[in-house]
């Protein structure tokens, strides 16, 4: 009988709409609703972003977000709720995950959610699946003109201005600033963008890395191979997110906007120290 | 005297006349003015009043079609496809025909020339960045040789537009045209019961339909302001979903390495409507914006996306 049952159970059994259903929860359904972004008539945008895809990854990311790294996030009533703007965060934890789980925290936040745009690298087109996936959540790659012409279409971007020189660092270097690109800020002024500020904790410790392997990233053309856990590690994430911040400046030099450069990354600082003060265990 | 209105009309020549956008364009065209048609293919069928001539543009009988009527514009639509002739024809016809097409407006004091381009021009490339201005340079002959007719047509009716301005010189350059009648690689893709698609590419695309465009061509024409313009809704699709939009069963083609889809392509003569040369177009977006035209102009598409592959879809079925 209760074999009979069993078999009863496989032979109804369809993964892929219950699945759909648990990954795809009312909640995450409800965010990508209220997200206020201009789609063409089958859910695409000009970069290739697809509501479909979205909801999908959301579902994915929101459990990760709520049950492997269990983020606290502070601060998300800073973010407006539409308009233009730049997120700027620490890079760490030679996996992109910082990325994936302030992508997170922007889709379902409570006080009106928004869907960050990623700026990937340029070989990511080239990949087969992978750069069309990447494409259809929201990351397109770091041109120029790409950027201008999502700011000036009321998008978010994140930007990591330390680059791999901050993902790909070492955990004896945790927490310490590397140096800041100045593209952000152009693009801030040019495009008269206000910028959050966010301090990451916490994924520093998902993957901590004691060496990187120059030489073979060198041969596979990848930024640096560290000598790190196999997969993210399970450690707690603090996001603090700052107050939005505007800057002017008639960018007569570089020197100015380096000095402006300066003023988030003192920020970011301050929103680093605030995060790991409020981390009471790592993992 | 009783007023002649007949000659009081402008007379517009129209090239590519058998093609199905030059089809549309004189037809909007017909009445209001004195229209011209000629192909290079054959003579088209055309009312009784539209004087038509089969002529090759880069031939010298060309030429008795301005000596004989007094032609105030032209609408250069008439063009080879790659796969209708061979690379040498293909550039004689669309490059040195379209040279001396500008030279006899120049030489028969045409006071305005637009020129049908494409989006092709812009070349397909992973590094594109999306929503392309009209001053992005043209890439598309570092693709392939088989488009360097496309681009040097481009480049050719450029420095027309800016050494003679008196030409009133205006380049359309519209994303992939689509509708009843339409015979570029595109269409006959998406009119077919299986279309290939590359494993793990689907790009975005941006799709028109012939009526729209002939549309843009006639409302740029009318208001007769001379500039680069590409023609674009403000709608995107991934192509492998506009294959299935427009019910054709996809046929996946491994992709890796590049060489593997241009023989597969070359082996089964897919010429037509997969062609070796166009191969990156079916795997990395070439994304233009059309907003330039649009508020210049105050176009807007009226048929969707739905629309135009809806189109596709019934052809199939009536075909079944």
């Amino acid at each position: 009988m209760a074999i009979k049952d069993v078999l009863r159970g496989l032979a109804s059994f369809s993964p892929g709409e219950s699945l759909y259903r648990k990954i795809v929860t009312p909640e995450v359904e409800a965010a990508i609703e209220k997200i206020p972004k201009p789609v063409g008539s089958f859910g695409y945008d000009p970069w290739g972003y697809n509501e479909n895809a979205v909801k999908v990854s959301l579902g994915v990311t929101k459990w990760l977000y709520d049950h492997y790294f269990r983020v606290t996030a502070n601060g998300l009533e800073n973010i407006p709720p539409n308009g233009r703007l730049l997120i700027i965060g620490n890079h760490s934890g030679q996996l992109p995950m910082d990325g994936v789980l302030l992508g997170t925290a922007l889709a379902t936040n409570p006080h009106g959610p928004r869907a960050a745009r990623a700026m990937i690298e340029r070989f990511f087109p080239t990949v087969p699946y992978l750069g069309n996936l990447l494409n259809s959540i929201g990351a397109v790659i770091g041109d120029p003109l790409n950027c201008a012409k999502m700011l000036e279409s009321d998008e978010v971007i994140i930007v990591f201005p330390e680059g791999v020189r901050g993902s790909g660092k070492l955990y004896k270097d945790r927490y310490k600033l590397q140096r800041f690109g100045n593209g952000f800020m152009h693009l801030a002024l040019t495009h008269k963008t206000p910028i959050i500020p966010v301090g990451i904790v916490g994924c520093e410790e998902t993957m901590p890395a004691v060496a990187n392997i120059a030489p073979l990233a060198k041969i596979l053309g990848v930024p640096y191979v560290p000598v790190a856990p196999p997969f993210p590690l399970p450690a707690r994430v603090h996001l603090n997110f700052g107050k939005p911040m505007q800057f002017k400046c008639n960018m007569e030099s570089e020197d100015e906007v380096t000095a402006l450069v300066e003023e988030v990354k003192t920020e970011i600082r301050r929103l680093i120290a605030l995060g790991l003060e409020q981390r009471k265990e790592i993992y | 005297m009783a007023a002649r209105p007949a000659a009081a009309k402008k007379t517009i020549l129209v090239t590519g006349a058998a093609g199905s956008l030059a089809k549309r364009v004189i037809a909007r065209l017909h009445g209001r003015y004195q229209v011209i048609a000629v192909d290079f293919r054959q003579k088209v069928e055309t009312d009784a009043n539209i004087p038509s001539y089969k002529v090759d543009l880069h031939k010298r009988g060309f030429e008795d079609i301005f000596r004989n009527h007094k032609i105030d514009a032209v609408i250069h639509i008439g063009r080879f496809f790659a796969h209708e002739q061979d690379r040498q024809r293909r550039y004689n016809a669309n490059v040195l025909g379209t040279k001396k097409l500008l030279e006899l407006c120049r030489k028969y004091f045409v006071k305005q020339v637009m020129i049908h381009s494409t989006y092709y021009v812009y070349g397909a490339s992973p590094y594109n960045p999306a929503l392309l201005d009209e001053d992005a340079p043209l890439k598309a002959s570092e693709v392939t040789q088989d488009l360097v007719d496309s681009v040097e047509l481009e480049s050719l009716a450029q420095i027309y537009l800016w050494k003679y301005p008196e030409l009133n010189i205006t380049i359309l350059r519209p994303c992939n045209v689509l509708g009843p009648g339409v015979r570029n690689s595109m269409s006959l893709l998406l009119s077919r019961g299986i279309a290939p698609v590359l494993l793990g590419f689907s790009p975005m695309m941006q799709f028109l339909h012939v009526d729209d465009m002939a549309d843009a061509v006639v409302v740029a024409f009318e208001q007769n302001k001379p500039g680069i313009y590409n023609v674009a809704p403000e709608d995107w699709v991934a192509f492998q979903e506009a294959v299935t939009q427009s019910g054709c069963s996809k046929l996946p083609i491994p992709s890796i390495p590049p060489v593997l889809p241009k023989m597969w392509s070359n082996l089964l003569n897919w010429n037509a409507f997969f062609p070796p040369y166009l191969i990156n177009y079916f795997k990395y977006p070439v994304i233009i914006d059309g907003r330039l035209f649009r508020d210049t102009f105050g176009w807007k598409p009226r048929r969707s996306l739905n629309d135009i592959f809806g189109y596709y879809r019934k052809s199939k079925l009536l075909a079944a």
